[in-house]
């Protein structure tokens, strides 16, 4: 069994649950352990790429020291990803950074971007194998046509995240595949879903995630998935459309026969 | 004991304005060997080149040190006067004091410091010049043009011309290349079939063209004037020599559902084809991914059918040597793949179509005859949006940081045309700029604008979103009125950025020639020698040197034909005699300079020597071929032991130089 360090993030201890819960029984059923580090802070939120100040940089780094001896880290939600990884990708390209942040806190040596960080989609493709994924499911998605979702996060910028072609991703797409299902592929699958607008402007955060929901289910979508929970939240509660929104961790559990056991 | 000359230019003010050019005689004329040291107004003029030659012969010089221009413009002349006066070319040596001096430094007293300088590191390197005596070598007066679109066809028509016989290699089944998918020709509208295959015809029958169509060039040896070129002749399952190109076999042969190659896939054709109806050779070819007999063992129809018993399912591969004495290369451009660009929704919606696309939609020999319909539900559009730069003018990875130079005209072409003939159709344009320099080309463009109403919008295209009733929303920029758009289209045309064919990185190693980043070929003078590369005897034809048009190909494919023809015309060339040359006694055989030479000019050779005990010895040296060498000297500053030495720039000479600079 591969070791990872599994970093959920403070949403899927909140709002996410389900992400969380669906993510770890799946691992375990698909020989992953996934070992949640001590004590784990904040991600780093939005502030880490906005700015050159060390400070913003110390938590992220934080949490991908504490992955430095395992297999890698493995993250979920796309937001949190996204944050971590280009921090890594970032300091191992700026000694300088490197050497502030190791003076911030007080390390022995600087950390220069040794941890390799997974997106839970990249661990299934990368470590796991899409093609052992598809002999280990008990109950495919037969005749279901899913839409993937990207959002803005989980690919871009291309250059540090390194997961899929932003323009044209199949990852979620495989993965569809993966659990007998068949991918719909519509416009709007890599687009803004309104974010964190919806705080201050309903109105626009409307026609976003309407335009994604719209996008997909004129496509022939019956349902559509993501990794982010901001995005879940926007489609769901802002969009106005009822095609129904699902993680994909969720229906990765289901297909594997494992729904029922997490929801215990 | 040496005797030379040294002669300063003032080149009118260009030098003499920043050096002063009699202090520069002045200080060389105490220089070793230099018996006399004069300035001059015009060097160059032939009252400046008289004074050399009576120099050369009163004074009997050995050497001759000339400060002036580059050697680049002037070199030639000063030779060619030394070798008037009985000297030997080759112990003539130009001192730079006006590209590398006077033009570029202001102050006159180190300008002029730095001109003795230039001219002591001149005196020093003549004083070990030694004579060198150029060689010759025969010309094969055949040539070679690879690639037979509209570049090769033409290189090849004219080199027929002038009386040599000239080869076609053609990679598909037939001549004709991109232009003959295209369905009319800026700025003048006329079909591109029609002035096209009365060319290929022509080539067809001239008697000293020979085509060799689905072949490849394979190997490439020798040197200018006498290249040996294996050319790979791939199976096409057709006896050439027996098939009339009746069509029967394409009509008749069930394995119907083959992508159209010449019609960019958007319908079929059968596994036994002729790309299309005005084919040069007019001959079928099997697709073996395709065709039931050669894959599965069973059909035959084909074979059954041919009343001339063309058809051979056993042919194979095969391979010809030809000797030339010049490669033209011709291997034109593609479109690029559009993977990258899938906010256009190309991948997914068929309504989204490339300009070359629209071209065989357009043609009336394509998959709708001629009417324009929607490639989804061959419905009539209303409504099309071009968008221009696709790929083009990229400052990231993506795409391609060049302009690809004809999509601005061709685009303008598809508007008006489709405005012509569908005036209920809405065409809107979206562009960076609009680049339309040529003749009558601007013209052109105001014409889809003004007379025919086209919408020219200034701003990109973000996203294309096909929606579920079969109409595209275009959302883009307007950057004049600064307005977010969107537009309920029915098609999408892209005009895609072009590239060389993949076949020409390949070739370029196999020709020893050189490319730029994005593979298009270099080359040898990007203004004074458009058509030839670096390497002798390999000439350039068409878009495989930059993105052109068609006017512009076909003037470059006719220069390139008539710089081959110079060269053809010749029974023998003058080899330059500033090569390499390997000390043999010296050489360790170690290959260091065989794997940097870029021009294949090192071979080596096991050899007798005689040792020092008289007993005889085999030893693997190195042997500089000299008609090969480029005189580049990459194998003198690689050989380890300092065997590798070139004439004329000899180890010893460049030392020299240095030292007169340091001292």
């Amino acid at each position: 069994m591969q070791t990872f360090t599994y970093y959920p993030g403070c949403t899927l201890r909140t709002k996410a649950k389900d992400l969380d819960a669906y993510a770890r029984s799946s691992a375990e059923a698909l020989g992953i352990a996934l070992v949640e580090p001590e004590n784990w802070q904040c991600c780093g939120g939005a502030y880490t790429t906005a700015t050159n100040e060390p400070a913003t940089k110390l938590s992220a780094v934080r949490t991908l020291m504490s992955a430095k001896d395992s297999e890698g880290l493995v993250t979920v939600c796309s937001a949190c990803h996204n944050v971590i990884k280009q921090t890594n990708y970032d300091i191992s390209r700026n000694q300088a950074m490197a050497n502030k942040v190791k003076l911030y806190l007080g390390l022995d040596e600087a950390y220069t971007g040794e941890t390799t960080v997974y997106h839970y989609l990249e661990l299934l493709r990368d470590v796991v194998g899409f093609d052992n994924l598809k002999s280990k499911v008990i109950k495919p998605f037969k005749d279901k046509k899913i839409a993937a979702y990207y959002g803005c996060l989980l690919l871009r910028p291309s250059k540090a995240l390194a997961m899929d072609d932003p323009e044209n991703p199949s990852i979620m797409e495989d993965f569809i595949r993966a659990i007998g299902g068949t991918p719909v592929i519509y416009a709007q699958r890599n687009e803004c879903c309104g974010g964190y607008i919806t705080m201050e402007d309903k109105e626009q955060a409307h026609k976003r995630s309407n335009a994604v929901m719209d996008s997909a289910q004129s496509m022939g979508a019956d349902m559509i998935i993501t990794a982010c929970p901001l995005c879940l939240y926007n489609l769901k509660k802002n969009s106005g459309s009822d095609m129904p929104v699902y993680y994909f961790t969720e229906l990765l559990a289901e297909a594997l026969g494992l729904k029922e056991v997490a929801n215990e | 004991m040496q005797r030379i000359g040294v002669f300063v230019c003032h080149c009118g003010t260009n030098i003499a304005a920043t050096v002063d050019v009699k202090a520069v005689a002045e200080a060389l004329s105490h220089e070793q060997g230099v018996v006399i040291s004069q300035d001059y107004q015009y060097m160059c003029s032939e009252s400046g080149q008289d004074l050399i030659k009576n120099a050369v012969k009163e004074h009997k010089l050995t050497g001759v040190v000339v400060c002036s221009c580059s050697p680049r413009m002037h070199e030639n002349t000063f030779r060619k006067a030394a070798a008037s006066a009985g000297l030997n070319p080759y112990l003539v040596e130009i001192a730079n004091i006006r590209e590398q001096c006077s033009w570029i430094h202001k102050d006159i007293a180190s300008a002029t410091d730095k001109a003795i300088i230039l001219g002591k590191a001149a005196v020093a390197k003549v004083n070990l010049n030694t004579p060198l005596t150029a060689g010759e070598s025969p010309v094969v007066k055949r040539a070679l043009v690879i690639g037979g679109g509209i570049a090769g066809i033409q290189t090849a028509l004219d080199i027929a011309e002038a009386g040599f016989d000239v080869d076609i290699v053609e990679k598909e089944p037939t001549i004709g290349g991109k232009m003959a998918q295209i369905d009319k020709t800026f700025p003048t509208l006329d079909c591109a079939a029609c002035i096209l295959t009365p060319k290929m015809v022509e080539a067809a029958q001239n008697e000293h063209i020979t085509i060799h169509s689905f072949s490849e060039v394979s190997a490439v040896k020798g040197f200018v004037g006498n290249f040996t070129v294996t050319i790979k002749k791939k199976a096409r399952f057709v006896d050439e020599t027996k098939c009339t190109g009746c069509g029967l076999c394409t009509e008749k042969c069930p394995m119907k559902k083959v992508p159209n190659e010449f019609n960019m896939g958007l319908d079929n054709r059968t596994a036994v084809y002729i790309p299309f109806a005005q084919a040069v050779p007019k001959v079928a070819t099997i697709d073996p991914n395709y065709c039931l007999m050669l894959k599965n063992g069973k059909c035959g129809v084909c074979s059954k059918v041919c009343s001339v018993g063309a058809i051979d399912y056993k042919q194979t591969d095969k391979f010809i040597e030809q000797k030339y004495g010049a490669i033209v290369v011709a291997t034109g451009f593609n479109p690029i793949k559009l993977d990258k660009y899938d906010e256009f929704a190309y991948s997914y919606c068929p309504d989204v179509v490339t300009s070359l696309e629209l071209e065989r939609l357009m043609n009336a020999a394509g998959p709708n005859g001629g009417t324009l319909l929607r490639p989804s539900d061959k419905t009539h559009p209303h409504t099309i949006v071009f968008v221009q730069c696709v790929g083009s003018r990229c400052d990231d990875s993506k795409g391609k940081q060049y302009c690809s130079k004809i999509c601005c005209m061709y685009t303008a072409k598809h508007a008006m045309l489709i405005r012509e003939k569908y005036p209920d159709t809405e065409v809107y344009v979206f562009y960076i700029d609009v680049r339309t320099p040529g003749k009558n080309f601007d013209e052109f463009y105001r014409r889809a604008v003004e007379q025919y109403n086209v919408h020219y919008i200034k701003g990109m295209v973000g996203k294309v979103s096909p929606k579920a009733d079969g109409k595209i929303d275009v959302q883009a920029s307007d950057l004049l009125s600064n307005e977010q758009l969107h537009i309920n289209a029915d098609m999408v045309v892209l005009a895609t950025a072009i590239e060389p064919d993949k076949s020409a990185r390949p070739l370029a190693t196999m020709l020893t020639t050189q490319m730029d980043t994005n593979d298009f070929f270099t080359e040898a003078h990007p203004k004074l020698r458009p058509v030839e590369s670096a390497t002798a005897g390999i000439f350039l034809s068409g878009a495989c040197q930059g993105p052109k048009d068609i006017p512009e190909t076909v003037a470059q494919a006719s220069a390139a034909a008539a710089k081959a023809i110079g060269l053809l015309c010749k029974n023998s060339i003058t080899c330059n005699p500033c090569v390499a040359h390997s000390n043999e006694l010296m050489c360790n055989g170690c290959s260091a300079c065989e794997k940097v030479c870029p021009y294949g000019a090192i071979t080596y050779q096991d050899k007798e020597f005689r040792m020092p005990d008289r007993t005889t010895a085999i030893r693997r040296v190195a042997s500089v071929n000299p008609a090969v060498c480029q005189g580049c000297g990459a194998c003198t500053v690689a050989c380890p032991s300092g065997a590798m030495d070139l004439n004329g720039f000899s180890n010893s000479q460049i030392m020299a130089e240095v030292d007169a600079i340091c001292k």
